[in-house]
């Protein structure tokens, strides 16, 4: 697949060495001289000194034939400027756009950019991971679908403590996909799986659903039926 | 009207002046409060301390009552996404988006953004004066 990468930093010089070797054809645009010439010593001549945002460059490299231009600068101007030149302009298929302020997935969304992926957002997201008393961590979201993956770790006040799978009132469109119960394997939980304090459960859940799945796996509640 | 201009360097102060003056009412935003010098002693609009690009900002001048936004930054780029989140977040009714590079510019009116290029205008006049 051809693939044209605007910013050289150090996001742009590692997606690009992955695509390589993922057996892509790759070019790089990137203004700042130096950063070129590191580039090209490292990876042999994919770097090209311009403006992606430029049409005269973007023509140069051949942009009207790429599959995907992937913009990761630093400055999330110029990677929306960027993949929209490409898409009007050039045609071309799939554009994503790296994003610094979180505030901008929706902007960018808007204008019709494919694909968004906040830095800022996934940072933390990995670093609150760790933190043992998060009590929610995006895994992964199927966008297009509006699906979420999340984890969520049990508290030992939770109500959902003690309940099989069955009884609790999970939201709908929800699904339990593993249960991890301290250092034993992951179970794909059953109707009869039996929910205890610190499992960490791996949902499939729609980003609308998710509050109502923190508060019947986290929150306190009455079952909804008489004796479950 | 109410009108709302991203960027108070020279054009930007400029026009808050003559805008001002006209009566309308002006807020100026800029991430530099020494820009605000540029000024005219006599401006009785807002200028306001902020970057264009972050709704916050924007909202806080106003951007939701706003019936029109300028945006004259340096950068292009800055000014093309300030624009589009006016018109196609806020919905404000009139949007005025100065482009440096022609191609951009043309690229972004075909869009359907009011943009403005000086560099092909001032070009023009130019020539006009030379040739006329």
């Amino acid at each position: 697949m051809y693939i044209v990468v605007v910013g050289g930093g150090r996001l742009g010089y590692y997606l690009s060495k992955a695509l390589l070797n993922e057996g892509h054809e790759v070019v790089i645009l990137e203004k700042n001289a130096t950063f070129c010439q590191i580039i090209n010593d490292e990876l042999g001549g994919v770097c090209i000194q311009g403006d992606g945002c430029e049409t005269a460059i973007l023509t140069k490299v051949g942009t009207g034939r790429a599959e995907m231009l992937i913009a990761v600068t630093g400055d999330d101007e110029d990677n929306l400027v960027a993949c929209q030149v490409a898409k009007h302009k050039f045609m071309v298929p799939r554009t994503i756009a790296r994003i610094r302020n979180p505030q901008n997935e929706v902007v960018f969304k808007e204008l019709g950019i494919d694909v968004t992926v906040s830095s800022t957002n996934v940072i933390l997201e990995h670093i609150q991971e760790e933190v043992p008393t998060h009590p929610l961590t995006h895994l992964l979201s199927i966008r297009d679908q509006g699906l979420e993956v999340v984890e969520i770790k049990i508290p030992a006040e939770s109500s959902a403590v003690g309940k099989r799978v069955k009884e609790l009132p999970l939201p709908k469109g929800t699904r339990l996909a593993l249960v991890i119960h301290q250092a034993q394997k992951p179970k794909v939980p059953s109707a009869d799986t039996l929910i205890r304090a610190e499992d960490r459960v791996i949902a499939i859940t729609s980003s609308e659903m998710e509050e109502e799945l923190r508060n019947t796996l986290r929150g306190t509640w009455t079952s909804p039926q008489t004796d479950g | 009207m109410k009108i709302v201009i991203m960027g108070c360097g020279r054009v930007g102060a400029q026009l808050a002046g003559l805008l001002d003056s006209d009566g309308h009412s002006v807020i100026i935003l800029d991430t530099d409060a020494y820009s605000f010098r540029r000024l005219p002693p006599d401006f009785k609009g807002t200028a306001l301390v902020g970057n264009g690009l972050d709704q916050e900002a924007l909202k806080r001048a106003g951007i939701e009552e706003a019936d029109a936004f300028v945006a004259v930054t340096q950068g292009d780029n800055r000014n093309v996404m300030a624009t589009q989140i006016a018109k196609h977040i806020f919905r404000v009714p009139r949007v005025v988006c100065r482009i440096y590079d022609p191609l951009r510019q043309e690229l972004y009116s075909t869009l359907g953004l009011e943009t403005l290029s000086p560099t092909t205008i001032f070009a023009q006049m130019l020539r006009e004066r030379l040739e006329g």
